[in-house]
């Protein structure tokens, strides 16, 4: 299911993904204008260099305050084992408990929000959030859960089938013919 | 007076001969060997070799005891499709041929089945224990000419020569399965590199070389004739060699699947390859090759050993030992071996024959006057063995599945057609 | 790979797989709540012809932080008939759905036998002296974590010393550290060296003295207290004077190498030192480890339904 970097339509150059990264950030800021309970944890391993980035940046932005950065690996809490074969990337790293802390739980690319779903669970066994936002680069519709991002880099409108790169140098769509 | 029967353009095998002839049996007996014979039924030799019925000189038929594996009937029928018109029976039974009632029993049975000659052997020892020697001169009356505890080896030395000297008295022969007890305990199989990777307990070579050589020393001391079980080692081919040499009244016998299968085979832990002694080495099978080549090897003996499905659906240690052979004898021979008609006339018929003392009967010319007790075989047709279509009650031979060249066409025992086109005709 | 028989059926590769999924584990073992959904609705038999408790716990502890169900059976093998029983025993647990199960039997070669008689995964806990591939995978990843080389044992040494003849560790462990570069050495009384030793690719020596200062790592085997009873060796005395070690054989160890045992110790045979007076011993990190590294098997073998395939930055 990889994708070969030359092919694909690009939807958002490396210019576009920085500057979605920055408006995130200040939404992240907006809405939380007490910070000290924030936590930015990336999905494993597409979520993390962009958790990254956003965790950067909101601290830059509130000088005052570290925000800490978490990682989380779903691949214990997939519904869909028998279905294709799991992917382990890196182990879990979430250095604190998370109970009583708002979790901003950062994906490159939300799609029917299974990961998210598995992701969810997996955040409850290192404690019980406050609350947890979610964070996407890209919103490709196609849900096929109840889950809403609560920021989006940009929303794209895609074939079931199609394929989705999100990376720093930019988002690609590729039309997959069955 | 039977009906007339007369097999047409096979190749008659003799010692001294190989020609193209019919052979024309009635009435028990071989009545004419020549061209253009006549009789009420004919039968189809042509591609076939023609010799005298194959003797067996180590068959297990499990009864009485173990009639869930094989009878007397199920092996003797086992035997006529391999071309067997006499088999020796073990006596590892329950209970044991150490007496008179149990050997006649077996020689009864095998007359009520009628298939081919059931041929008692005796123990050395009561029961098989290698403790008390058996009354042998009672069982010499029942016409029993071998002795032996197969399934063991005679451990005690000194008992062993005490049984050799009353078989010198008797003119009867020791047959010794060579096994150092003391050496095999919990053997699974050959002490090689195999066993060694595969953890399970070894069956090294100089446990049976052992006893051979300890049997040579006391047949010199004796005068008596031993005969020599199932050898399986290079060294103990080599033990009989010089033994034989020296003059001895010494013979021996191989199996085909010691000539055919390798210890690798128990890689996969199948216990239908689990067998006593175990299959060796391919420099062992080269050596045991050499010893048919040179004579030193008299006959190969099926060591036929039928074990209920369940036994051998065991883990490999605890499941028991022994192959089916009776089928498939010729066929293994034939295929691992490089073998002339002739050296398998002799390895199978004639040889066997001497060593069992049926030789009245079996293993003689094909000559007019002559009992028709008759093989008729080939060494061309390849044929693919499956243990469902074997006619022994138990299903483990080793050679499910493999291809074999040579079979048996037709089987004559007593001049009653008992095979014919490769089945029982009852 | 459908099932885990043997130490032989594994790659290189899937032996690296394996240990880079049990990191995954190890992480989750830290949690105050060490317990994932992986294996919600899977089945585990542990079927135990031959007591073996920690074996048992440490797969059965596996399992459960999988939120695998567990089932146990328990027999010794002299309690069941021969033959027919272990295929029905097999078969019977088969007919109630079991995904996988964990065998220990004391005769080599069932759990390969069993395969034939059940679709469920078998997975070898240890047959008789042939295979514990779990073991070597455990040791694998306590040597391979402790010295910080994830993929290799390249330039490292390791000791095994006892009855390697009657050693199904022995034999997991052998091979496993070998194909992962290790140097090993095996030291035992010449009745308990397996036949042919010379093709499994170790380095012979006699005595635990030849080998103590030398190498990274010293793995003692348990020695059979019933196998001193009989010729092999003559007594504990003379077992304990060439192959035990003893507090001042412990003080000879390299800095930084580290002191191993399967399990369970016979103090006073195998190790006269108390193994808590040996800085560096890692026996009770084998025992933590040995969880993750059945997690990480379970994982493997029942997880994905097919193949956990292993990459860096992969798509999920």
């Amino acid at each position: 299911m990889s994708i070969s970097e030359v092919s694909g339509t690009e939807i958002l150059g490396a210019d576009d993904v920085s500057r979605a990264i920055t408006r995130i950030s200040h939404e992240i800021v907006e809405r939380n204008p007490d910070l000290s309970p924030v936590v930015i944890v990336g999905m494993q391993t597409g979520g993390v260099w962009i958790a990254q980035r956003l965790r950067d940046t909101v601290n830059r932005i509130a000088e005052s305050i570290e925000v800490p950065l978490g990682a989380v690996d779903i691949s214990m809490y997939r519904d869909d084992f028998s279905l294709r074969p799991v992917v382990l990337s890196a182990p879990t790293d979430i250095p604190l408990d998370l109970t009583g802390r708002t979790v901003v739980l950062v994906d490159d690319v939300l799609f029917t929000g299974r990961t998210v779903r598995a992701a969810l669970e997996a955040l409850n066994d290192h404690g019980r959030p406050r609350a947890v936002q979610l964070a996407v680069m890209v919103d490709r519709g196609h849900r096929e859960l109840p889950i809403r991002p609560d920021y989006v880099g940009k929303n794209i409108p895609t074939h079931f089938t199609d394929e989705v790169s999100v990376g720093p140098d930019g988002v690609f769509v590729t039309a997959v013919v069955q | 007076m039977s009906e007339s029967i007369v097999i047409r353009g096979a190749t008659v095998v003799n010692p001294d001969a190989i020609t193209l002839a019919d052979v024309l049996i009635i009435d028990g007996v071989i009545a004419a060997v020549g061209g253009s014979l006549q009789a009420d039924l004919e039968l189809d030799g042509t591609g076939c070799y023609l010799s005298s019925g194959f003797v067996d000189l180590h068959t297990h038929l499990r009864e009485p005891g173990k009639e869930e594996a094989e009878t007397i009937e199920s092996g003797s029928r086992a035997a006529a499709l391999g071309g067997y018109t006499a088999v020796v029976a073990m006596p590892n039974t329950d209970p044991a041929q150490d007496n008179v009632e149990t050997v006649r029993f077996v020689r009864e049975q095998g007359i009520a089945a009628g298939l081919c000659e059931v041929v008692p052997s005796g123990c050395i020892t009561i029961g098989r224990l290698g403790k008390q020697l058996v009354p042998y001169a009672r069982l010499v009356e029942e016409g029993v000419t071998l002795f032996t505890d197969d399934g063991t080896g005679v451990q005690d030395a000194q008992l062993m020569q005490r049984a050799l000297m009353l078989g010198k008295l008797l003119g009867i022969t020791m047959a010794q399965h060579c096994e150092v007890a003391s050496l095999t305990t919990g053997a699974v199989m050959h002490d090689g590199e195999c066993c060694s990777s595969m953890g399970v307990p070894g069956w090294p070579s100089i446990a049976e070389e052992q006893m051979v050589r300890r049997d040579i020393d006391l047949v010199r001391v004796t005068g008596a004739k031993m005969h020599f079980l199932h050898l399986s080692t290079a060294g103990s081919v080599d033990l009989v060699r010089a033994a034989k040499a020296e003059g001895l009244p010494i013979t021996a016998e191989v199996t085909p699947h010691h000539l055919a299968l390798q210890d690798e085979l128990l890689r996969g832990f199948d216990p239908v390859f689990k067998v006593n002694p175990p299959l060796r080495t391919a420099a062992d099978i080269d050596a045991l090759k050499l010893g048919i080549a040179d004579g030193t090897i008299d006959a190969v003996a099926t060591d036929h050993a039928p074990h209920a499905g369940h036994t051998k659906e065991q883990p490999l240690d605890a499941a028991p030992p022994g192959m089916l052979g009776l089928e498939t004898a010729l066929g293994v021979l034939n295929t691992a071996v490089t073998v002339s008609p002739q050296q398998i006339a002799s390895l199978m018929s004639w040889a066997p024959a001497r060593i069992a003392e049926v030789s009245q009967r079996h293993g003689r010319p094909i000559a007019v006057g002559e009992p028709a007790n008759i093989a008729v075989w080939d060494t061309s047709t390849v044929w693919t063995v499956s243990r469902d279509h074997l006619s022994s009650k138990s299903r483990n031979t080793p050679f499910h599945g493999m291809d074999l060249r040579g079979r048996v066409r037709h089987t004559i025992f007593n001049g009653e057609l008992v095979v014919r086109d490769g089945k029982a005709l009852k | 790979m459908k099932h885990l028989l043997s130490s032989h059926d594994l790659s290189v590769d899937e032996i690296v797989g394996i240990l880079d999924v049990a990191d995954h584990m190890a992480e989750i073992n830290t949690r105050s709540l060490p317990k994932v959904p992986a294996l919600r609705g899977k089945t585990i038999a542990s079927v135990f012809f031959e007591d073996s408790t920690r074996t048992r716990l440490s797969f059965e502890t596996a399992a459960k932080r999988l939120s695998a169900d567990v089932m146990t059976f328990m027999a010794s093998s002299s309690s069941l008939n021969k033959g027919e029983s272990l295929r029905d025993t097999i078969e019977t647990l088969s007919a109630m759905g079991v995904d996988a199960m964990v065998i220990r039997h004391k005769s080599s070669g069932v759990p390969l036998t069993m395969t034939q008689w059940t679709d469920a995964v078998v997975i070898n806990a240890g047959d008789g002296w042939h295979q514990h591939p779990t073991q070597g995978l455990l040791d694998a990843y306590t040597v391979t974590r402790e010295f910080g080389t994830k993929d290799s044992l390249s330039g490292r040494s390791i000791a095994i010393v006892g009855d390697i003849k009657h050693s199904r560790v022995a034999r997991s462990n052998i091979d496993i550290f070998r194909r992962l570069g290790a140097h090993v050495v095996v030291v035992a009384p010449p009745a308990l060296l397996p036949k042919n030793i010379e093709s499994w690719g170790v380095e012979v020596r006699n005595t635990i003295d030849d080998v103590v200062g030398e190498v990274d790592a010293l793995y003692m085997l348990r020695m059979q207290l019933e196998r001193m009873d009989s010729s092999i060796v003559p007594k504990l005395t003379e077992y304990c004077a060439l192959y035990s070690l003893t507090p001042e054989r412990a003080a000879r160890m390299g800095s930084g190498a580290i002191l191993m045992h399967p399990g369970p110790i016979n103090r006073g045979v195998e190790l006269i030192v108390d193994p808590t007076d040996v800085p560096g011993s890692r026996i009770l990190k084998q025992v933590t480890n040995g969880v993750n590294v059945r997690m990480a098997v379970l994982f493997t073998l029942l997880g994905s339904g097919a193949t956990t395939v292993l990459q860096q930055g992969g798509e999920s």
